[in-house]
Formats: structure tokens, C-alpha cells, sequence
């Protein structure tokens, strides 16, 4: 049906198309703003799914991980005085390496206690980052300084929202290839049954923290690009309720699918927006349309609507496994 | 779902082109959009929340007595839920989007700072209801606030002690926002107020047990005055265990306490004589007649707890201020050009509002002095007003 193309180029070219073409449609400066918050949302969601998605981990402290990107952006060029781009890649590296390092312990255990430990560590790095006020600002946040690339200084929604757009792509990119490599299938393997996977000689313990790093340093790059375009953050970027709604992102977009990150990213960036028309009844209507979506798409927006398309095209409904569900 | 807003904005903005009116003309009949990003809801809802209520109170009131310079006021208010990164969205929205000639809001300091950017490169005059010094220190050029700041909450406390000739202070904070933030500003005042912090203590946001902090301060040598910067229940607790403890030297609190619940938490005997700076809003009924104020607060209260059958808040008061001050500067400067109401805000001199009395300038973007500020006190488990 797709031609020679395989599903992954397809999915790429997709994205890339889209990214391309909904500015076209933009009438003001704050559409370019929102989109860009989805792509970078999307990109933080992406490498959410390859923990959660790929390898069946969930985490609740994920954001601890989006703030340290964004602080690294806001204390590397203060303490260090390296310029602000410069502490994006620090900022990943760093994150990579506390991933690291809290990772281990943490990837012994397994469901809800698993859950708490990263809910712990999210709670940790908000607390640091409200507390040490002389370093960080406390909670009234912190300033970024604007972006220099040659002299130019990077500002305004529509630039941000190509270099958003650009990381998101790549970022895309790098998530399915992992998905398809012997990496991601032995992720796919210990997702499916631990013991199975083990007894099949897979190295659970050092994939589940592999694709556990590779999340933080998604969030952390993620966060470094919100800083830099809001020129400033605050600890609640970092905190709980944030945790979740990038959690709601995977799930609600569809889990095992990598493109399905970024549809639940643009979800719950872009209802927030369009709801505000209601008022005092948004939130209600903002949990009413999740729940909806969740009934009746069970495996996520992607994966579900795919179903839903295959269903009716070939006549029968296959039914979806969670791993082999990949859009 | 966005295709036919879009289209409309589209030939909107194509209509306005053709029609193109030089900037800031006036066009009677059109409403002047007025924005607002306030935490309505999320962990600062009990200070947006009136805020919230104020503003769609007011503008009504405005509305039905006629508008502004024979306009209606429009006002679009977003619920940033205490996030400084939704906040900044709504900014822009408000910005290009809903092309807003001024923004009253802001609700937390963090919020404010990260929205401040927008409105300045837009050059749309935003009004804060923040507390924050850093707001409007160093002034920018299209912002302003009219809550007071801990540091003035600092001054007015020292001057009281002066007052009373007292000078060696033993100051005890609160390790959160609040109370690290207003610390930092006592100390920094001090000196300058002929103040010596002799003894210096502090306790995390949820401590239950004060005891051991204040016995340091006490046996500090010849502390004259016990100074908490604080704000929730730790106050109370400091209040409660300085009574305990039979501590004679008087208990100051902050601004952050003003309200009925510190009496109660604290106990009415424990907190009798404790006395903090608090809004002219706090003793609205005692203010004398003569009072400047007096009549602007009394009104406020009364229409705010006519409307919403709730006390009325200081928060709320801010708000008041922010929408009165701009609405003033829209009748002079007779136009809604970014600029010349950034001007006209500028040039708000006497401005009698909940908060004080308003005298702004280029360098002064809040324009309060200590008077805003009321000494009270705590007696018979009520505020009473003392002094000046």
C-alpha cells in the first residue's frame, strides 16, 4: 500500500511535511508560539515513549529531567561563562549521566514502586530548584539569556518554532531507529515479559536503563530549547503536574507509537488553548475529552485511529499487540 | 475545528488592511481590549481568584456607567494555573492574537517575569499585580505593579521600631518563597534603618515546633524585638511559641499574615500585641475620615462582598488598582498607542487606590511610599490601628 516507502520513512516524511506546511496557515506570531511549544513538548514526549512505550517503564518524575535541561541553560553561562547554547549539550550530558546514576537502583524495582522512585526524584530536583534560592531564584524562577548564534540574536516565535521543529524531526528520527534496532527489539522484548526476555539472554537491567537515559536526555534537551524560548523558567517546569502531563502525552497518543508522542503532545498543548472559550468549565471539559479519548481509543489516538482505518479498509479488524501496534 | 476562526481573522485582518487607520487612531464604537493572565486556578488561586473576580466586576461597572472615553472595555482573562511557561503563551495570545491595547495581570512574580518580555517587545503597557522588587527594578519601560514589596514591608517595620526607640532585632524566616524573599530585603534595609540584626534563626515551610530558634533569639544578647518573615501557618507557630515561651520583647509580622486566620491559628491571647504593616484594606472601617483612602477602600469592600458574598482580599485590591490606574491613563491620553498610555501610566500622579496613593515617574514604575503601608496591631483578637 505504501509503496516502497517503509513505515518509518513514512512517519519521517510525514512530520516533516507537516512541520513544513502548517505555517502556512498561521495568521499571527502566537500560533507559531503554540506550535513550537508542541514540537518541543513532542520532542520530550518522544523520548518519554521509548521508556515508557518501547521498554514498559513508566516515570513520574520526567520533568526533573525538562527542568534540569532548562537550568543548566540558565547557571551554565552564569557560573561557567559559556555561551547559552553551549550549556544545551552539557545540560543533556549532565542529565544523561544523573539518569545514570539514579537509574540503576531505581530500574531494580518494578511497577508502582518503580513509578514512586522516579515521582520521588522529580519531587527532588523541584524541591533543589525552589529551595537553593541564592543559586536558582527560588520559585520565582530564573532568567535565560537570549540565544547568539553568529552574532545574531536568535529571537521571536516563528525562528523558534524552526529550530523546535528541526530538533523534534531529529529527535523523531533517532526514536525509530531505535525501535528498529536490535536495541529496541530487545526493549520491545522485556516491554512484553521481563522473564521472557531474560530467559532469552537480553541484558534487561542495561536496556531498561539505557532507554531510562535516553529519555532524560530527550527531556533535558527538550527543556534547554523551552528556557531559551521563554528566556526564562521556573522550578514548576520541573514539578509533578508537569510529570504527568507528559505522561498523558505518551498514553494518550499511543504508546507503542513514536509519531502517536507527538499527536498527544499537540493534544494537550493545543485543547488548553482552544477551550478557554469555556471558561470556569475548561479543566472539566479538558479531563471530559482525555477520558473520552482513552474509552474509546484504548490504544492511543495513532495506534487506535490506524486500527480503526485497517479495520475498515481490509474488512476485518486485526486485532493490535502493543508492541507490534508501531504507526 | 481552527479552519473557520481562521478564515475570519484572515479576512479580519485583510478588512483592517484596506481600511488601514494610522496607529493608536481612535475609532468610537470599537471596544478597547483589555488582557489579563492570572492564576485563577493551581496552588496561587487565592490570589488569582479575586483578582479574577475584580477585574470582570469593574469592567462591567465601567461599562455600564458608559465606558472609557466613550468606549466599552473588553476584557479577555486566561487561567495560566500558576505555570509561568502557559503564562507566557497566553501573553503572546494576548499579544498578537486577541491585540490587546494593555494587560493588568500577572499574579505570581515568576509568571510576571516571564511574561514581561512579550509586552515589552510588543511595547503593550503591562500593569503586575506581583509582588516582586525585581518587576520593576530596574524599571522597564512598559511595566508596572501596584502591590507594595517586602522590602517596604521591611522599612515600615523598622520604622515602627525606631519609632518606639527599639533597634537590635532578632529576625526568624521562613525558608520558602515568601520568607527567603522579604529576608533578603530586611537585611539589606537594615543598616540603612538604624536597624542591627543581632540574632538571626529560620525554620522549613511545614516545622511544627519553633521553640528552639526563638530560645536562641532570646538569649542573643539585648534583643529589643523579634521580626518573622513569614507567610502560612508558620507565622501562627512563631506566634504561639513566642507566648509560650513568656518572650517580653514585641513580635513583628509580615504583610503576609493579614488576614483573619493568623488570629485564629495563632490564638488571640498569644497573638495580642503582635503587630505587622498591613493594607489600608485590613482596617478599611478604622481608617479616620479625613483619610485619603478611606473612601475608595470602603467601596471596593462593599461592592466586592455585595457581589460575591466573600471577604474581600488585598489581592483583589491590587487588581483594583491595576484596572483603575489604566483606565485613567486610557481618558488621558485619549488613545490606546502602546506608547503614549506607557506615558500617560507614567505620569499617574495622586492616584488614590486600595494599595495607596500612586505616584508614578520614569524611574518609579510602582509609585508607592511607606504610607501605604498601615501599622497594626492585635487586640482582643482583632486588627486595630496604631500609630501614624
Amino acid at each position: 500500500m505504501r509503496g516502497r516507502l517503509s513505515a518509518r520513512h513514512t512517519t519521517l516524511l510525514g512530520l516533516a511535511l507537516v512541520i513544513a506546511a502548517v505555517p502556512w496557515f498561521f495568521p499571527s506570531a502566537y500560533y507559531f508560539r503554540v506550535a513550537a511549544l508542541v514540537w518541543v513538548s513532542g520532542l520530550a514526549a518522544v523520548g518519554l515513549q521509548v521508556l515508557m512505550g518501547q521498554a514498559g517503564q513508566v516515570s513520574l518524575g520526567h520533568a526533573g529531567f525538562l527542568g534540569l535541561g532548562a537550568y543548566a541553560c540558565a547557571l551554565g553561562p552564569k557560573l561557567t561563562g559559556l555561551p547559552v547554547l553551549a550549556c544545551l549539550p552539557l545540560g543533556a550530558v549532565l542529565s544523561g549521566l544523573i539518569a545514570f546514576v539514579v537509574g540503576r537502583p531505581i530500574l531494580r524495582l518494578r511497577g508502582h514502586t518503580l513509578a514512586v522512585a522516579t515521582l520521588g526524584f522529580g519531587m527532588l530536583v523541584t524541591m533543589v530548584l525552589t529551595g537553593e534560592n541564592g543559586l536558582t531564584g527560588g520559585p520565582d524562577g530564573i532568567r535565560i539569556p537570549r540565544v547568539e548564534l553568529f552574532g545574531w540574536r536568535v529571537r521571536g516565535a516563528e525562528t523558534w518554532y524552526w529550530i523546535a521543529g528541526g530538533a523534534l524531526w531529529l529527535g523523531v528520527w533517532l526514536a525509530l531507529n531505535l525501535q528498529d534496532s536490535p536495541s529496541g527489539r530487545a526493549l520491545a522484548a522485556l516491554h512484553d515479559s521481563e522473564v521472557a526476555a531474560r530467559t532469552l539472554g537480553v541484558d534487561v537491567a542495561r536496556h531498561k536503563l539505557r532507554a531510562f537515559v535516553v529519555a532524560a536526555v530527550y527531556a533535558s534537551v527538550a527543556g534547554s530549547l523551552l528556557g531559551m524560548m521563554n528566556g526564562f523558567v521556573t522550578p514548576d517546569a520541573a514539578g509533578f503536574l508537569s510529570s504527568i502531563e507528559y505522561v498523558t502525552m505518551v498514553v494518550i497518543g499511543g504508546s507503542a507509537s513514536v509519531p502517536g508522542a507527538v499527536v498527544g503532545a499537540a493534544l494537550l498543548v493545543l485543547l488548553p488553548q482552544a477551550l478557554t472559550v469555556f471558561h470556569e468549565y475548561e479543566h472539566a471539559l479538558l479531563g471530559l475529552m482525555i477520558m473520552l479519548f482513552m474509552i474509546f481509543l484504548r490504544q492511543g489516538i495513532l495506534p487506535g485511529l490506524a486500527g480503526l482505518l485497517a479495520g475498515r479498509c481490509l474488512g476485518a479488524p486485526k486485532p493490535v499487540a502493543s508492541a507490534g501496534a508501531r504507526a | 475545528m481552527q479552519v473557520p476562526a481562521l478564515l475570519r481573522r484572515v479576512l479580519l485582518a485583510g478588512a483592517a488592511l484596506a481600511l488601514a487607520t494610522p496607529a493608536g487612531a481612535q475609532r468610537s464604537g470599537e471596544p478597547i481590549r483589555v488582557g489579563a493572565v492570572l492564576s485563577v486556578t493551581g496552588p496561587a488561586s487565592f490570589l488569582g481568584d479575586p483578582e479574577d473576580k475584580t477585574l470582570r466586576l469593574y469592567v462591567n461597572r465601567i461599562n455600564g456607567a458608559g465606558g472609557v472615553n466613550g468606549r466599552q472595555l473588553q476584557l479577555t482573562v486566561y487561567d495560566d494555573g500558576g505555570d509561568a511557561n502557559r503564562a507566557r503563551t497566553f501573553a503572546t495570545r494576548l499579544v498578537e492574537d486577541d491585540k490587546v491595547v494593555a494587560m493588568v495581570g500577572g499574579t505570581t512574580t515568576g509568571a510576571t517575569l516571564a511574561m514581561r518580555p512579550v509586552f515589552e517587545d510588543a511595547r503593550v503597557p503591562f500593569i503586575s499585580l506581583a509582588g516582586g522588587v525585581e518587576i520593576v527594578e530596574p524599571p522597564q519601560p512598559y511595566t508596572f505593579k501596584t502591590p507594595h514589596t517586602d522590602r517596604m514591608a521591611c522599612e515600615k517595620i523598622f520604622a515602627d521600631l525606631r519609632a518606639r526607640g527599639l533597634s537590635r532585632v532578632g529576625m526568624i524566616s521562613g525558608t520558602d518563597g515568601f520568607g527567603a524573599s522579604m529576608r533578603g530585603q530586611c537585611l539589606r534595609v537594615a543598616q540603612a534603618a538604624g536597624v542591627t540584626v543581632v540574632a538571626e534563626e529560620s525554620y522549613g515551610p511545614r516545622d511544627s515546633d519553633m521553640t528552639p530558634q526563638l530560645t536562641r533569639i532570646r538569649n542573643a544578647e539585648r534583643v529589643e524585638a523579634v521580626v518573622n518573615a513569614g507567610f502560612g501557618q508558620g507565622p501562627a507557630i512563631v506566634t504561639r511559641n513566642h507566648a509560650q515561651l513568656g518572650i517580653r520583647t514585641p513580635l513583628y509580622q509580615s504583610h503576609g499574615v493579614a488576614s483573619r486566620e493568623f488570629i485564629s491559628l495563632a490564638t488571640p491571647q498569644a497573638a495580642e500585641g503582635v503587630r505587622l504593616p498591613a493594607a489600608a484594606l485590613l482596617v478599611a472601617e478604622q481608617l479616620p475620615e479625613a483619610d485619603p483612602q478611606r473612601r475608595v477602600v470602603l467601596d471596593y469592600k462593599t461592592a466586592f462582598e455585595k457581589e460575591f458574598n466573600q471577604p474581600v482580599s488585598t489581592f483583589g485590591g491590587h487588581a483594583y488598582d491595576g484596572l483603575m490606574i489604566l483606565v485613567e491613563a486610557l481618558k488621558r491620553a485619549n488613545s490606546t498607542d502602546g506608547t503614549r498610555l506607557r506615558d500617560a501610566i507614567r505620569a499617574t500622579r495622586g492616584f488614590v487606590g486600595t494599595g495607596g496613593v500612586v505616584n508614578m515617574s520614569a524611574s518609579d514604575h510602582m509609585g508607592l511610599d511607606l504610607s501605604a503601608f498601615r501599622m497594626v496591631e492585635v487586640r482582643g483578637g482583632d486588627w486595630r490601628l496604631v500609630g501614624n
